[in-house]
């Protein structure tokens, strides 16, 4: 066993984990505002590269446009979910909630279908596609993008949910709903925000990692169920435990499948998650009471 | 007694209905093809292709004046949905033949209703089971993959590359390409150093590539359908990967060109010749045939033709072949398919038998290389 091999199942462990992250990040954001798990949460990932590749080919935008269009038109669909969906549940029982969220994702996916057909696009990289070495192992200039941008991203939720007054009132909603109601926070109003920025940042990690795997309707299934190992891993946490949580993960996959056998490296997330539930359902790094934002 | 006369009656009821169906003058063809779901690239352009040879044969006048009716249901590649629809065929529809199904699993299902219903099957799916053992109703227009595993060892054999790395994705059509490839490679002295697999939605398999070039194999070979096989071409790029490529006909479309752009460059593969059929000599007697195709389906859908539309174009003239020598009820179609001798289609030259219900041998592929974002043919 070589050192590079191992730099290089390491590096692109990495650059799929900062994908697992950002969308573990979208499903907690709404798991701390609502309670409920959105199962949906994978289809933003979908639209998020499809609508970039619409922008670009229909609107004929170039793609420092299409990328902001893509994700505005993402956070649209999720207020559209959020108001017909979410908000007109006579009892919105987490069990009531959870299946609503996986009847809308079918039904965002089959929309998907009829709009976008059935094939595979590709979408061209940000900047180029050469590959750059770094010591015996090589990546190439998407993998930086989704790192860097994963990156900006995490530190601008810490910016908004610590510094701003709207992120404090919805870590208010995560701790204590009826509480965070009592003095004065719009709670449904909030709850409303978390579907706006979770869509967004869902669509985010779409078009980030359109580039290198291409898009089709379907891709949000695989890609959704992997962000909420992300998720539980890190204890359903909006910080860094969930970003930690989906490098663990990305690495995890791509050492297993370089050392142990490739057969099983879906199989290795599904383990994670399973032991994680089991042993520490609290998450990975989480007390068991822990503050969840 | 009373039982028997009812099946007595049961039976002279449906033998009028048959009698009526046939004195109408319309042959019905029925089609079993996974529009939607998982399988619908194989599903939607073998609907397009049926749709459009009916309506042409219809135009024309139909076949020695009787009209054509094609009645195509959506499996959506649910083998028990197939299942159903084909008893649905068969016992609601009346169809003298069926085509499709469109997936191996879904053939393997619907093959039992059909010998059961006495109605030939033209099955548009790959696997070898299907017809291997040969079955007295069933037929299938795909070469074996078992074919397209042969072209490829009989190329690098010529180029002396020995050690070959297996990369194959998790479903059916990768198992199968294993399994083949494995079997063939032992009997024709080959050594499989390195057997990987990954999954149909992987988004990055640089930890099995980079597996691989540890190995230091003559050759890889990824088999495995859209999009899988583009994510590989574009990491064995990025990882600098100098080991020729060899990839299997289930990306043989002018899609994985568009997908893998760049990478695809020198990536080798077996075809059948309609994807390349512009660098195929005039001569060849598949090439009218292969160039009319094309052209209608371009005029009619806007697309290019693809080998998977081919295989319901095959199957719709194996049994117009045998309608046109006179046949009319099941049996007699099935007769008449079996008795098919070079007979010029799309995938290739078919010369059924009672012993091989599918009919092509090696010629039915080319080997081509992908040159400046084109297929060119490798002599």
């Amino acid at each position: 066993m070589q050192f590079d091999q191992i730099l290089q199942y390491t590096l692109s462990g990495l650059s799929t984990g900062a994908i697992y992250a950002l969308i573990g990040i979208g499903f907690s954001i709404i798991y701390n505002a609502t309670g409920i798990i959105n199962f949906a949460q994978g289809e933003f990932v979908m639209l998020g590269g499809l609508l970039t590749l619409s922008c670009l080919e229909l609107l004929k935008l170039p793609l420092w446009a299409a990328i902001p269009c893509a994700i505005v038109v993402s956070a649209a669909v999720g207020i559209l979910f959020e108001r017909l969906a979410i908000r007109p549940l006579r009892q919105p029982t987490p069990i009531n909630l959870v299946i609503i969220t996986i009847g809308g994702s079918i039904l965002i996916r089959g929309l998907a279908m009829l709009l976008w057909g059935k094939d595979t696009h590709a979408i061209p990289p940000f900047s180029g596609d050469e590959p750059i070495a770094i010591g015996g192992a090589t990546i190439l200039p998407q993998h930086l993008w989704i790192l860097a941008i994963t990156l900006i991203i995490i530190i601008i939720n810490k910016v908004y949910f610590y510094h701003t007054i709207s992120g404090k009132a919805m870590r208010a909603c995560s701790y204590n709903r009826r509480a965070a109601g009592l003095v004065g926070i719009d709670v449904r109003r909030m709850v409303l925000f978390s579907f706006i920025i979770s869509s967004a940042m869902g669509a985010v990690a779409g078009i980030i990692v359109a580039p290198l795997t291409m898009t089709a309707y379907d891709v949000g299934v695989m890609l959704g169920l992997k962000g909420f190992c992300a998720a539980i891993i890190g204890g359903m946490s909006s910080g860094m435990s969930t970003v930690i949580g989906g490098l663990l993960l990305g690495v995890l996959e791509s050492l297993g499948a370089g050392l142990i056998s490739s057969g099983y490296k879906d199989a290795i997330a599904f383990i994670i998650l399973l032991l994680i539930l089991f042993i520490r359902p609290q998450g990975l790094f989480g007390k068991a009471d822990s503050e969840r934002v | 007694m009373k039982k028997m006369s009812l099946l007595l009656g049961s039976v002279c009821l449906s033998l009028i209905c048959a009698t009526v169906s046939f004195a109408s003058g319309t042959i019905k063809i029925g089609a079993l093809f996974a529009v939607t779901g998982p399988a619908s690239f194989l599903g939607e352009p073998e609907k397009r292709t049926l749709e459009l040879l009916v309506k042409e044969a219809n135009e024309k006048g139909g076949i020695n004046g009787q009209k054509l009716e094609a009645v195509i249901y959506d499996t959506g590649g649910d083998a028990t949905k197939a299942v159903q629809l084909a008893t649905k065929l068969i016992k609601d529809d009346k169809v003298s033949v069926i085509i499709g199904p469109s997936t191996t699993g879904e053939s393997m299902a619907v093959i039992p209703v059909a010998e059961k219903g006495k109605v030939p099957l033209i099955s548009c799916a790959a696997g070898i089971k299907i017809t291997d053992p040969a079955k007295h109703w069933v037929f299938k227009t795909p070469a074996n993959d078992q074919v397209a595993a042969e072209k490829i060892l009989t190329y690098m054999n010529s180029k002396r590359q020995k050690k070959i790395a297996l990369l194959t994705v998790t479903d059916g059509f990768g198992a199968s390409g294993r399994e083949q490839i494995k079997a063939l490679a032992k009997r024709k002295g080959f050594t499989v150093v390195a057997d990987e697999v990954y999954s149909p939605k992987d988004t990055d398999m640089t930890a099995q590539l980079t597996k691989i070039r540890g190995i230091k194999p003559d050759a890889i070979i990824c088999w495995g359908t859209n999009p899988g096989p583009a994510v590989i071409a574009k990491n064995v790029r990025q990882l600098g990967i100098n080991i020729p490529l060899y990839m299997s006909h289930g990306v043989a479309s002018k899609k994985f060109i568009e997908l893998a752009g760049a990478a695809s460059e020198g990536v080798m593969l077996p075809t059948g010749k309609l994807a390349i059929y512009d660098a195929v000599a005039k001569n060849d007697p598949q090439y009218k045939l292969l160039k009319s195709y094309d052209q209608s389906y371009k005029k009619a859908y806007g697309t290019e033709a693809s080998t998977f539309g081919g295989y319901a174009y095959d199957a719709f003239l194996l049994a117009t072949g045998a309608i046109k020598k006179g046949a009319k009820t099941p049996e007699q179609i099935r007769n008449g398919i079996e008795q098919s001798r070079k007979l010029v289609s799309i995938s290739g030259i078919f010369n059924i038998s009672p012993k091989d219900h599918n009919g092509l041998d090696l010629s039915a592929f080319e080997m081509v290389k992908i040159v400046s974002g084109d297929w060119a043919l490798i002599k």
